[in-house]
């Protein structure tokens, strides 16, 4: 840390200010720009002294990962190339994050799931790599259209997961990522969901940091594990090693590890209150009714409420920021008022309404709904028709079959 | 690295695992002219280990260790196999992270490595078995020579999956009666080391470990070529007597066997131009060197 905080104050070679995070992200004066999500993604990377970017193509993150390949060859990165395969590029930041990297890398869909097996070893081998994941469709026949079902994949894997409603929550927690996947008592890689093209490939209004500020660079001996380096003794780990072993010893020390990874996944808690202010937002949580979401569905749940408080209907609103660590207190708090719970999602299965069903008291009163998938957009009449129809209230037909 | 990093601080040093202490007093880190023969004089970097009595791969891999230039500035990857067996007992840092990625990770260190330390030597070696390189590896395999990744990658060959109990692979020969090729394997080995170089690599060579000379001769130039030049390649025999119907003392013998001419690990090299003028002018420094040493020595006695 000591090596990293002097830093502050001195320039990187572009140019830039390694600034104190808490005040390039909170105090420094923003300016207001017109961005896709993907130029968003652009921006962060250029501020975060990141090492080592390692990119593949894959509909609808390729453009964000090919404009931080500009960002290499104007020197603002350290080291890009492209990966053969998702599966290979993941392993590519798990080499570069051994060697004591800050490694960034961009994926989606298929892409995801064929990385997966590298996930679960990001996380027990303490690699603090961010992974932005711009979700679509996993099923056949083929599909490039948003679609979130493949975050509830990474939900077990050990690492933190936090999904980004807005580019200005992108933008932002790009740079807190970094921050808290690189604290000592976390030191996990995080993946970072947003919603495929309705963040990616739309246009927003963004409050950037200044752009010659930039994070302190990564420091890897702050790491509770030895970097991959040299740089330290290197020991001898054991003399049997676990893996070929059937015995207590064995169990208890890869049980203890597991339960570290997820131990140190709730540590991560304490400091993403810190950066994001809280791990939900919530609002009226005095209503009867409620909706409860995580991405762009909280961005319709906010519309389906004001166009039920024309009608006289009055809703609350939980938007939940990390999936892990999952926000169960606040959950539970938020909506122990409520009589009525909607959790309207961008996939068949309707995973966040059952984490929620496994998470609250009462739980009859979760409607897992309204659902959209294979790409479908998620009107927020859709979402006042299903709180109505539940609540027994006079709908409207949404769409005639046509005269 | 050097010794100096691995110094015990005085008032912990009878505390500290004699093994430490050993490594401390006797190992090889930073001397220039490390090789085989300090096996049984030196403290080896590698000790025990958990391979069958008489696994070849246990004789590769103490040739390896005591072969690498600098073992105090070098990180090796390995793969899942018997291989991950002993790196837990190696003395330089190693990496295990899952089945076949093992050059995928090598790349990213090499360039993490690379980006960190400008201007020093920092080694990767990668080191796994014949199912990691040749079946379910062999995109990143391939890929990494394609990108001209600047690490020596060494094959263990023992022609097919040891550690699962013997099943084919891709590297097994051609009729082989193995698990999984009941009436024998049905496609001839795979022509790794000719792949290697059409691929790119600038030195490849095949041979068994029966004369630990050899190893250090081509694992030092494989290392040094990887370090200036670009990738490298070493396919080892060190079959499996365990599932070949050997017994613990003949894993030497097959290894005699198998490398005479015309047999499929009679020695085989390849060497692009490039890494030829390297090797040429690395041993005419050496020669230097020794030359030097021999007239110092000469002034010392007279």
């Amino acid at each position: 840390m000591a090596e990293t905080q002097s830093l502050i104050g001195t320039q990187n070679k572009k140019g830039q200010t390694y600034t104190d995070p808490w005040y390039m992200l909170n105090e420094a004066l923003r300016t207001p720009s017109f961005f896709t999500g993907s130029e968003v993604i652009k921006e962060a990377i250029r501020r975060a002294s990141c090492d080592i970017m390692i990119a593949y193509p894959i509909t609808p993150q390729s453009e964000a990962a090919a404009l931080i390949g500009e960002l290499f060859a104007e020197g603002y990165v350290g080291d890009y190339f492209r990966g053969e395969s998702e599966f290979a590029v993941m392993s590519q930041c798990a080499g570069a994050s051994f060697g004591g990297a800050r490694v960034f890398t961009t994926t989606a869909g298929p892409g995801t799931m064929r990385a997966m097996e590298n996930f679960p070893m990001w996380a027990g081998a303490r690699l603090p790599i961010q992974m932005i994941v711009t979700c679509r469709g996993i099923n056949s026949p083929l599909s490039i259209q948003p679609d979130t079902l493949e975050i509830s994949y990474l939900l077990n894997t050990g690492m933190m997961v936090w999904h980004a409603e807005t580019a200005q929550d992108f933008f932002d927690w790009i740079l807190k990522g970094f921050i808290v996947a690189e604290e000592p008592d976390v030191h996990l890689p995080l993946a970072l969901c947003c919603d495929g093209f309705f963040v990616t490939h739309t246009k927003d209004v963004v409050q950037l940091t200044p752009a010659d500020m930039c994070l302190p660079p990564y420091d890897p001996y702050r790491s509770p594990v030895p970097c991959m380096d040299m740089e330290c003794p290197p020991v001898r780990m054991m003399r049997d090693p676990f893996v070929m072993k059937s015995n207590y010893i064995s169990y208890a020390t890869h049980a203890s590890w597991q339960q570290e990874v997820w131990a140190a996944v709730e540590r991560s808690r304490k400091h993403a209150i810190r950066w994001l202010d809280g791990l939900i937002d919530a609002e009226n949580t005095d209503a009867e009714i409620m909706i409860v979401a995580s991405g762009t569905a909280v961005s319709q749940g906010r519309e389906a409420i004001r166009m039920l408080e024309d009608e006289g209907v009055r809703c609350g609103l939980v938007k939940i920021k990390t999936l892990r660590p999952w926000p169960a207190d606040e959950i539970r708090e938020a909506t122990k008022h409520a009589k009525h719970i909607f959790v309207p999602e961008f996939n068949v299965t309707g995973w966040l309404a059952k984490e929620i069903r496994a998470t609250i008291p009462d739980h009859h009163r979760v409607y897992a709904g309204p659902h959209v998938c294979g790409g479908m957009t998620m009107p927020p009449e859709i979402i006042v028709s299903e709180i109505k129809t539940a609540l027994g209230m006079k709908t409207f037909s949404l769409a005639g079959r046509g005269s | 690295m050097s010794k100096e990093r691995i110094k015990i601080s005085e008032a912990l040093y009878d505390i500290m695992p004699s093994d430490y202490q050993d490594l401390v007093k006797s190992a090889t880190y930073g001397k220039e002219d490390r090789g085989w023969k300090d096996i049984g004089t030196a403290k080896e970097l590698i000790e025990q280990h958990s391979l069958c009595a008489g696994c070849p791969e246990s004789m590769a891999f103490r040739y390896i260790i005591a072969s690498l230039p600098n073992p105090e500035d070098t990180v090796m990857v390995g793969s899942t196999g018997c291989t991950s067996l002993v790196f837990p007992m190696v003395a330089v840092h190693n990496i295990h992270s899952l089945f076949g990625n093992q050059n995928a990770i090598a790349s990213g260190l090499k360039r993490a490595l690379s980006l960190r330390f400008p201007g020093r030597i920092k080694d990767v070696v990668v080191l796994a078995g014949d199912g990691a390189t040749v079946d379910i590896g062999l995109d990143m395999t391939l890929q990494s020579w394609f990108r001209q990744e600047k690490f020596t990658t060494i094959c263990f060959d023992n022609e097919l999956y040891a550690n699962t109990g013997g099943q084919e692979s891709g590297l097994m020969r051609k009729g082989f009666v193995a698990k999984m090729a009941p009436v024998g394997k049905q496609f001839e080995k795979v022509r790794l080391p000719e792949i290697a170089r059409e691929s790119g690599c600038h030195y490849v060579v095949q041979c068994t470990v029966s004369k630990p000379s050899l190893i250090e001769k081509v694992v030092k130039n494989a290392v040094y070529v990887a370090r200036e030049i670009g990738p490298t390649y070493l396919q080892l025999y060190t079959p499996c007597i365990l599932e070949i119907g050997k017994n613990s003392m003949e894993g030497l013998q097959e290894m005699r066997d198998s490398e005479k001419p015309n047999e499929r690990f009679a020695y085989k090299e390849f060497v692009s131009e490039p890494a030829k003028q390297l090797l040429a002018e690395l041993a005419a420094k050496e020669k230097e060197r020794k030359a030097a040493a021999k007239q110092l020595a000469g002034q010392a006695q007279a």
